[in-house]
C-alpha cells in the first residue's frame, strides 16, 4: 500500500516535470516568462548554497510558529470556555461567526497601521488565520462531548480542574488535532501573502523581490520551497493524530 | 430507618416541544407530570428491581437518587440525609458505557481512588475489584477493545472499588447479547450475595427482576407511582419453573403492565 502510493506520487511528479519540459520545447517560451526545470534546479542550488533559501525559510517558519502558537494559546482555552458556558456561547458566537469569514489578508492595511513594519503584522495575520478556526472547532468539540462523561465526573467528585484535565482535554484532543492540522496549512498559506507586504525576509518576500528583478527562476524556487515545507508541516501534524492519546477516537 | 427513603416524590418537567403531537399530547410549555407521589424504602444490603412501562420515569427516579436530577417536591433521604447532588457514596452505572474511552480499564477503575495516597492499598483495591468482576488480564485495554459484557464489568469494577453505600444500575443488561445477558445477570447476583451492597436496578425485563431482586417494585405508566411492591424471599439460584409463586407473580405483572408473553 505504502509502496504503491510512493510509486503513484513519483509518477505524478514525473508527469508534471515532463509536461513542464515539453511545453518549453514545443511552446518556444521566453526564458524570462517560463524558465526550464533544469534552470530552476540550478537556481535552487545557487540559492541553497549561498544560504538565501535557508534564511528566508527560517524567517517564514518563525512567523508561522509564533502566530500559530499564539492562536493555540488563546484560541483553545477560549474555545473550551465557549463550548462549556452557554451564556458565553450565546454572547461570543455571533461575533466569531462574523469575524471568521473576513480573510486575514483584508486585515493587512490595519495590521500595518497598528504594528508597523516587521514581524509583528505578519505574526498578527497568521494569528488571525488560525485563531478563529481553532476557537470554532474547539468549542464544537467541547459541546459535543457525551454528557455521560460529565455525570461520571460529578459522580466521582471531580474538581473543576479535573473536569478540564481528565474529561474535556482528552475528549476534544482528536478533534483539536485535526483542527490544528487544517489551521497550520492555512497559516502557511497566509504567511507568504503577509510577507509580500510588510517585511524584508521570508519566502513571500523572496518571491516578490525576484519578480521585481524579473527572475522567474527564483520565483519558482520560492514556490517549490513553499510546497515542500507545507508538505512537511502536514506530515508532522498528521503524525500527531496517530499518537496514543487520540487512538480511541478512531473507534468511535 | 431504611437506607433509602423516598417520600411523596413528585417530578414534572416543562414540555419543550413547540407543537402538539396528536390530541393527547401536552401543550408547549405545559408541565408534564412524570412521577406522582412515589413512596419507596430500601433496606441496607437489599437489591431492589424496579419495573415499569417505558417512559414511566424509572430512570428519572434513579437519576434523582443519584443526585443528577432534582425532584419537584417530596424527599429522598439516604441514611436520613437528603440528597443534594452526586457523590461517590452512590455510584451510578450507566446504561450505555460510561467508561472514559481515553483511559484504560485500570485507569477507569482508578478514578474513584485517585486521591488515595497509599499506593500499595490503591493497587490492591483496584486488583481486587478487577478480579471480582473477572476482568484480570484486561487492565491495560481501552474500552473500545472490550466486548459489551466486558465494558459492563469494567464499569461495575469502577463502581465497586470506591466501596459505595449504594449501587444504582440503569438497565445494566440492555444491549448485551442473550448469553452475555444471562451470564452477567448470574454474576451480578453472585456478587450481590457476596458483598451485600444496597442496589437499585431499573430494568424492563420482568425475568431479570424476578430472578435477581430481593424485592420487586412495579411502577405505573406516566404519571408514575408504585403500583406493586413485593418481597421475593426465594434463595438463589432461582428458577421460574421451580417456583410456581414466581411464575404466577410474573403473570400478574404482565397483566398489570397490559401486555402478555403468550402469543
Amino acid at each position: 500500500m505504502k509502496r504503491e502510493s510512493l510509486w503513484m506520487s513519483t509518477i505524478a511528479f514525473g508527469g508534471l516535470l515532463a509536461f513542464w519540459e515539453l511545453s518549453i520545447e514545443l511552446g518556444q517560451w521566453d526564458e524570462q516568462v517560463l524558465p526550464s526545470p533544469l534552470e530552476v534546479l540550478k537556481s535552487l542550488w545557487e540559492l541553497t548554497e549561498n544560504g538565501t533559501l535557508l534564511r528566508h525559510s527560517v524567517a517564514s517558519l518563525f512567523r508561522v510558529t509564533a502566530g500559530f502558537y499564539l492562536a493555540v494559546l488563546f484560541g483553545i482555552p477560549l474555545g473550551i470556555f465557549i463550548g462549556r458556558v452557554r451564556k458565553a456561547r450565546l454572547l461570543l458566537n455571533p461575533l466569531i461567526q462574523f469575524l471568521r469569514p473576513i480573510s486575514p489578508l483584508a486585515w493587512i492595511p490595519l495590521a500595518m497601521l497598528w504594528f508597523g513594519i516587521g514581524d509583528a503584522p505578519a505574526v498578527f495575520l497568521i494569528f488571525l488565520s488560525s485563531f478563529f478556526p481553532l476557537v470554532v472547532s474547539t468549542s464544537v468539540a467541547v459541546s459535543s462531548i457525551n454528557p455521560i462523561y460529565f455525570q461520571v465526573a460529578a459522580n466521582f467528585d471531580f474538581s473543576r480542574w479535573e473536569v478540564i484535565s481528565k474529561i474535556i482535554i482528552p475528549a476534544i484532543l482528536p478533534d483539536v488535532i485535526t483542527a490544528l492540522r487544517i489551521s497550520v496549512s492555512v497559516a502557511w498559506l497566509v504567511v507568504v501573502a503577509a510577507e509580500m507586504i510588510a517585511v524584508q525576509s521570508g519566502l513571500g518576500y523572496l518571491i516578490l523581490d525576484s519578480r521585481n528583478a524579473l527572475r522567474m527562476d527564483y520565483v519558482m524556487v520560492g514556490m517549490i520551497m513553499i510546497g515542500l515545507i507545507g508538505l512537511f508541516l502536514d506530515m508532522m501534524m498528521r503524525r500527531l493524530s496517530y499518537t496514543e492519546a487520540s487512538a480511541w477516537a478512531r473507534h468511535h | 430507618m431504611s437506607q433509602i427513603e423516598i417520600q411523596h416524590l413528585y417530578k414534572s418537567y416543562r414540555n419543550r416541544r413547540h407543537h402538539r403531537r396528536g390530541p393527547n399530547d401536552y401543550d408547549p410549555g405545559e408541565e408534564i407530570p412524570v412521577l406522582e407521589d412515589v413512596n419507596l424504602c430500601v433496606e441496607n444490603g437489599e437489591m431492589v428491581c424496579i419495573l415499569g412501562p417505558s417512559g414511566c420515569g424509572k430512570s428519572t427516579l434513579l437519576r434523582m437518587v443519584a443526585g443528577f436530577d432534582r425532584q419537584t417536591s417530596g424527599e429522598i433521604l439516604i441514611d436520613g440525609q437528603p440528597v443534594t447532588g452526586p457523590t461517590s457514596d452512590n455510584i451510578f452505572v450507566f446504561q450505555q458505557s460510561g467508561l472514559l474511552p481515553w483511559m484504560t480499564v485500570w485507569q477507569n477503575v482508578e478514578l474513584g481512588l485517585r486521591r488515595l495516597t497509599d499506593q500499595a492499598e490503591k493497587t490492591e483495591r483496584i486488583q481486587e475489584a478487577i478480579s471480582l468482576v473477572d476482568l484480570e488480564g484486561a487492565e491495560t485495554l481501552y474500552p473500545h477493545q472490550l466486548s459489551g459484557g466486558m465494558k459492563r464489568r469494567a464499569e461495575l469494577a469502577r463502581a465497586l472499588v470506591v466501596n459505595p453505600k449504594i449501587l444504582i444500575m440503569d438497565e445494566p443488561f440492555t444491549g448485551l447479547d442473550f448469553f452475555t445477558h444471562l451470564r452477567m445477570r448470574e454474576e451480578v447476583v453472585n456478587m450481590h450475595e457476596f458483598i451485600r451492597k444496597t442496589t437499585l436496578i431499573v430494568t424492563h425485563d420482568i425475568d431479570d427482576a424476578l430472578l435477581m431482586g430481593d424485592r420487586i417494585v412495579v411502577m405505573s405508566g406516566r404519571p408514575s407511582h408504585v403500583k406493586l411492591e413485593k418481597v421475593l424471599d426465594f434463595p438463589h439460584p432461582r428458577n421460574l419453573a421451580k417456583h410456581p409463586e414466581l411464575n404466577s407473580l410474573r403473570e400478574e405483572i404482565f397483566f398489570m403492565l397490559g401486555v402478555s408473553d403468550a402469543v
